[in-house]
């Protein structure tokens, strides 16, 4: 029997899913280390602290401020706060 | 100095515990002072692979919390007279770990051992984090497979954020890539992403690659890590991977199938 096996086996075809595998896990791999470089850990729990610290004194909604934290060429990075105000009527 | 090694893999059954035994077992037969620590709190069996399971009198958390010394917690092994280990608790909660108790532990540890192993529980949480937070370098356990792979990734980046090199902007934690359960006929095939793709992927430098082989599940199954059977591909395998370690140069085996002969091919076998 494994005489015909060896014959019978060369004739199936197998299929490479190796290749697949590879191809999808360097788009999802790059895809979750830019988020993660992009993003620190703290920075939604960060946002969010603001707010509330904003809200205190004034009226602000979700989307007016935005947080970014920028790493700059050597050693620096830049938090950057920025809070839109609208004009109290 | 002591050298505080993490085993660690995100994914859980990849092989952490199986390699943290036979990694320890083997620095320790170099003749380096090596502690096994199970960080696994609540789901020991760091124990059952080195088959001390019979001797665990303390654990690490009695230790952390004062109601044992840390020479009365150390299991000394009976095979390699350099090599201690540190079990888990069997029921203890997994907040009795913290960065003060751990750091404390770890200290005294490095005064008496060369090399500090931190076997990880599997996952991202508190436990997990503990593990890696003190580590200097990291031996990332991996499978040939995309799950494996993308959590290992997920490890990388808890390696470079949240430990406590990171925090302190020291160098980073030196990592080593560890493919285990590697058939290489099955890459042959196409079947299994290859050492190179791995590799590829993860960009951390390659410390060792442990065929799939009978040789771990007999070695679990008598509680003697698989290094020491020397005849086996498995055995050998963690042997180069420990060499690598220690800083040698060695020669990758195990990496291609074995050609059958005609004569298996047409009577079977």
């Amino acid at each position: 029997m494994a005489l015909l096996d060896y014959f019978l086996r060369k004739k199936e075809k197998q299929v490479a899913t190796a290749s697949k595998a590879k191809e999808r896990l360097q788009i999802i791999v790059a895809h979750e280390r830019n988020k993660r470089n992009k993003e620190p850990d703290y920075l939604p729990q960060l946002t969010e602290d603001i707010l509330q610290v904003l809200r205190k004194y004034i009226q602000v909604s979700d989307k007016s401020l935005s947080v970014n934290l920028d790493k700059k060429d050597g050693d620096l990075n830049v938090l950057e706060l920025n809070i839109e105000l609208h004009d109290e009527k | 100095m002591a050298r505080i090694i993490v085993v660690t893999s995100g994914k859980g059954g990849v092989g952490k515990t199986t390699s943290s035994a036979a990694i320890g077992i083997g620095l320790a037969l170099k003749g380096h002072k090596v502690v096994l620590i199970d960080f696994d709190i609540g789901l020991r069996n760091l124990d059952l692979i080195m088959g001390c399971e019979r001797r665990v009198v303390y654990d690490f958390v009695n230790v952390i919390n004062g109601e044992a010394t840390l020479n009365q917690a150390l299991i000394k092994d009976k095979r390699v007279s350099t090599l201690s280990i540190l079990p888990a608790s069997q029921t203890r909660d997994k907040d009795a770990l913290n960065k003060e108790n751990v750091g404390k532990v770890l200290d005294d540890l490095a005064k008496e051992f060369d090399y500090i192993l931190c076997d990880s529980p599997a996952g991202i949480e508190a436990g997990a984090m503990m593990a890696l937070y003190y580590a200097d370098e990291a031996i990332i356990t991996t499978n040939p497979e995309v799950s494996s792979v993308r959590d290992s990734d997920r490890i990388i980046g808890m390696l470079s954020s949240r430990s406590r090199r990171a925090e302190l902007g020291l160098d980073p934690i030196k990592e080593h890539l560890l493919l285990t359960r590697y058939s290489p006929k099955r890459v042959a095939e196409g079947e299994m992403l290859s050492v190179e793709d791995v590799e590829e992927i993860l960009a951390v430098p390659l410390l060792g690659v442990i065929p799939e082989s009978q040789a771990v599940l007999k070695a679990s199954n008598s509680g003697e890590p698989v290094i020491l059977d020397i005849e086996s591909d498995a055995g050998q395998a963690y042997q180069d991977a420990v060499d690598r370690l220690l800083g040698e140069t060695v020669d990758f085996r195990f990496l291609v199938a074995e050609k059958k002969g005609i004569f298996s091919r047409i009577f079977g076998g």
